[in-house]
């Protein structure tokens, strides 16, 4: 018992049957082979499942893969073009916004999302805008260094 | 040699960006989850919902009929295999024998009972719920005072008094020093029981190779090389036909320091179908089922002088365990009575552990592993005492510590420290803060009725662990350099990366050392094929372990290398600078690619030489290392809510020489989120019957970008004289510094209500309770 789904991702698109009970996430992971947002909590809490879905970050963990059908999905492996890092993952390395890396990709995500809506937030922005994403190893400040960064080099 | 770090510019010492980031900041790397393998099946856990129950039957039936299930395994299955391994010796240590799976009996929520295999992930958890296990309840106890008294309920029924042992560590004489002393200070002090909580959680894939009887192993791990070693004794192969990998690996912090069940299970379920295997462990079954850290309870006794010279301290710790010795669940807290001289000049030591068996999943490392609760519980009780002796804190600390003329000072616990001026990072904080002055805006937030605080803690750790008597497998570490005919570097480590950036450490000691470029350096570790064996990541060992093996491997193979230059310059007055073998009186030169090329190519050798570029040095060292530091805290409390609000926080450390301050800021913040964490949210919560309260993050507070305050670091350095870099190690003191900094803080801002103390986490509702007069 599979439903057709077209879904364009990083720019691709892609048909597939699935289950209608597929997470999104693991339709991204398992079936379209795209394993760089990751699976931390299936409870919507941790956030390294974040993709965008039509330009907004969704946790991946707690849609469907049919509920993606007929949008539009970034994940993190879309976000360099043509091999050039996006100024919020340069920020990240330049800034040590990252440790074990798990959370990264959905953290840079969410961090996207900020930047879009807001190109200049001040640190509890930054704070409040990656609240949903969780990071055991950082204690966050090198990722709101890196988000300053990243506003900066982009508003430049 | 001793020069080559002090030349014009070196890499170490500098902010360098990451070696390992580009693969992490673009999804492209690999972690256990993302490995795929033709043919693979998705295996489920099936755990118990009892924390203590016979087994009366398990009927597999319903779930082996559902389509797309390969297989289920039961106790009986694997009843030959194992034990689950602990790898902690102490006189008198009660081991249950620690099965795969369950055999007749449960003893905590979470125990494995079945595993079963099916095509796919989701068809592999529909299947586990098909299980049928027919479980007969008992009493179960998870507290572990409680589970000391009399009548209590029997975790493992042959050892009803639940202790799996006592353990006693003395240094002069505490009961003289107590008849000496002025005033004799007592303080029951608790470490909560945590959960690591690393991001990624655990998981395993497997993959049995018949035609040559290999398996491999990939499991997020820190410990691959002993992982390879104890599982290949549980599932009873031989240990060169077991290859561990531990690929990217997200976050440890001592919970993957061990060898789990499912690690030989998954094995054996790929020796027995045929057919690769992954498990990835849920959030959930990783809260049940992995590690948790702490779960100290603490009596303490500090005996003085008025005038602040402490003469002993005694300690009686109740260590909750667990159900099962996991890999090191015993060890932790003996680490914690080495560490109660702290950085003081006291004598006086009585220390007894009792460890004790409960009805939950096993306690063992969690970053610190036993400093954190020592240095919590010794810094809160100096803090009572100088609230006793109405002495500031800062000045009872000042009186007592060790002397910088005491070095190697040789503590009551029998350790080394190695080198250290510990008034320095106090005196820094206290500067960086303007402490005086801090002092009297409190007198003024006081009198206007507002409750701050200021909260100092100074902390000594043991790190770089440790020389191999001190450890349970060895406490050595090992490199590999080889330098390939290009002139290109590959460094294979015994370490476990898993954010701490030794991929570009280590790059900058060898690019410092053989004047060639970081990018021309790859560094290799996790996997048990392509490095030579090794002990792992913990304790803060890496670098100063790891670290300096490779730096005595690339000094074997400079010397090697000018040997070539030698020959090659025909000369024998040759420097090896910059990447290049110079002859010293003609000024000619080679490169290291055209030596490497000449020591693979081999059509002449220097006498008494063999071709090629590869060193390898395993290095065992002559004691830990010791680092410590200051943290200080100003904190307010609401009056009206219990919150507390965080409003400088302070940490000076001292981790001997720096490689990369950028890493190293990293390790401080991250590990005062985890103080921080322990301090104020975080806490794993039984109740009466052994359900896991804090099971799932809904109800476990992890520390949010939100919760977090801006965290001033500075440091001292005090070389380390136990090793040729003088490093100590920074991944643990962040977490060690933070606690009872935190928790003196609010104390002090508590105090004019009459609080002595308070144990952590400092929740509102505990602080609420506190001001409107009741007990916390």
């Amino acid at each position: 018992m599979t439903q057709p789904i077209r879904v364009t991702i990083n720019g691709t698109a892609h048909q597939h049957s699935v289950e209608p009970r597929l997470l999104l996430i693991h339709y991204l992971r398992d079936v379209a082979g795209l394993t760089g947002p990751h699976v931390g909590c299936e409870t919507s809490i941790c956030g390294a499942c974040t993709v965008m879905v039509d330009g907004k970050a969704v946790k991946a963990c707690t849609m469907f893969a049919v509920q993606a059908d007929g949008r539009e999905v970034l994940t993190i492996e879309g976000l360099a073009s043509n091999g050039v890092l996006h100024p919020i993952q340069e920020a990240f390395w330049n800034e040590h916004g990252l440790q074990c890396g798990y959370c990264t990709p959905g953290m840079i995500m969410a961090v996207k999302q900020l930047l879009d809506r807001n190109p200049n937030p001040d640190e509890a922005g930054i704070r409040h805008a990656i609240e949903g994403n969780l990071c055991r190893c950082t204690g966050y400040q090198h990722i709101v260094n890196a988000v300053k960064a990243a506003a900066k080099s982009m508003g430049a | 040699m001793g020069t080559t770090l002090t030349e014009t510019k070196t890499l170490v010492g500098q902010s360098v960006r990451r070696k390992e980031d580009p693969r992490l900041i673009t999804g492209t790397a690999t972690y256990v989850d993302d490995i795929q393998q033709p043919g693979m099946n998705y295996a489920a856990v099936v755990r118990s919902p009892h924390a203590a129950a016979r087994i009366k039957g398990v009927d597999t039936k319903a779930a082996r009929e559902l389509p797309g299930v390969v297989a289920v395994f039961t106790g009986s299955d694997v009843a030959e295999l194992g034990p689950v391994p602990c790898g902690a010796s102490l006189p008198g240590l009660r081991v249950p024998y620690h099965h795969l799976l369950a055999q007749d009996r449960v003893y905590f929520v979470g125990h494995p009972v079945a595993v079963v295999v099916a095509h796919d992930r989701y068809i592999a958890r529909d299947a586990a719920e098909r299980v049928e296990v027919d479980y007969e309840t008992v009493a179960a106890v998870t507290d572990s005072e409680k589970a000391l008294a009399p009548g209590a309920p029997a975790v493992h029924p042959q050892w009803p008094d639940n202790l799996a042992f006592t353990f006693e560590q003395n240094g002069g004489d505490f009961a003289q020093a107590a008849r000496d002393a002025d005033v004799v200070v007592r303080q029951r002090i608790t470490s909560q029981r945590l959960i690591p909580m690393a991001l990624e959680p655990r998981g395993v894939v497997a993959e049995w190779r018949s035609g040559d009887k290999a398996l491999t192993i990939y499991s997020s791990s820190q410990i691959p090389h002993l992982m390879r070693t104890l599982v290949a004794q549980i599932l009873g192969i031989a240990e060169n036909r077991l290859r561990v990998v531990a690929p990217e690996v997200g976050g440890g912090f001592g919970s993957k320091l061990n060898v789990y069940a499912e690690e030989a299970l998954m094995g054996f379920v790929a020796m027995k179908t045929g057919k690769p295997v992954k498990w990835i462990e849920s959030r959930r079954e990783n809260f049940l089922a992995t590690t948790h850290g702490r779960g100290h309870v603490d009596y303490l006794e500090i005996a003085a002088k008025k005038d602040g010279t402490i003469l002993g301290l005694s300690l009686k710790l109740i260590q909750d365990l667990g159900a099962y010795h996991q890999l090191l669940t015993p060890a932790v807290p003996t680490l914690s009575v080495l560490m109660m001289p702290g950085l003081y000049r006291f004598r006086n030591i009585h220390a007894t552990i009792l460890g004790v068996f409960t009805n939950c999943v096993p306690t063992d490392a969690y970053r610190g592993a036993g400093r954190p609760e020592a240095t919590h519980a010794i810094e809160r009780i100096v803090d009572c005492l100088a609230a006793e002796l109405k002495m500031d804190p800062a000045e009872i600390r000042f009186k007592n510590f060790v002397h910088n003329d005491e070095f190697p000072y040789l503590t009551a616990t029998g350790l080394s420290y190695d080198s250290g001026n510990y008034a320095a990072p106090l005196e820094k904080a206290l500067d960086l803060v303007s402490y005086s002055e801090l002092r009297n805006q409190q007198a003024e937030a006081r009198a206007a009725g507002r409750l701050m605080g200021i909260g100092i803690a100074t902390y000594g750790e043991i790190c770089a662990i440790g020389p191999s008597p001190a450890t349970p497998a060895g406490g050595w570490e090992s490199a590999t350099v080889k330098i390939e005919p290009s002139g290109k570097v590959t460094v294979m480590s015994g370490v476990k990366v898993h954010g701490q950036g030794e991929e570009t450490t280590f790059s900058q000691i060898v690019a410092d050392e053989l004047g060639v470029d970081m990018d021309d350096i790859v560094v290799l570790h996790g996997d048990t094929t392509l490095v030579q064996y090794g002990i792992g990541t913990f304790g803060s060992r890496a670098t100063a372990i790891g670290g300096t093996a490779l730096y005595f491997a690339v000094q074997d193979l400079k010397a090697k290398i000018k040997k070539f230059g030698a020959m090659m310059l025909n000369s024998d007055d040759v420097s090896f600078v910059g990447g290049r073998c110079v002859c010293n009186r003609s000024g000619k030169s080679v490169s290291l690619a055209e030596v490497a090329g000449a020591s693979h190519r081999a059509l002449a050798l220097p006498p008494g030489t063999d071709p090629g570029l590869v060193a390898t040095k395993f290095w065992e060292p002559p004691n830990f290392t010791f680092p410590f530091g200051a943290h200080i805290v100003v904190t307010e409390v609401d009056r009206e809510t219990g919150g507390i609000k965080i409003n400088r926080y302070v940490a000076v450390d001292d981790c001997g020489r720096i490689i990369n301050p950028m890493i190293v800021a990293g390790q401080i913040h991250g590990g005062v989120a985890q103080g921080l964490g322990q301090a104020l949210f975080e806490q794993a919560v039984y109740d009466e019957s052994g359900q896991l309260v804090t099971g799932e993050l809904t109800d476990y507070a992890v520390p949010k970008a939100t919760m977090m305050p801006w965290i001033e670091t500075g440091h001292t350095v005090t070389p380390s004289p136990v090793n040729p870099l003088g490093v100590k190690g920074v991944g643990e003191a962040g977490t060690i510094g933070c606690s009872p900094a935190v928790v003196n803080s609010v104390v002090d801002a508590l105090s004019p209500l009459g609080v002595r103390h308070i144990d952590m986490p400092l929740t509102p509702e505990k602080i609420w309770t506190l001001i409107q007069g009741g007990a916390a």
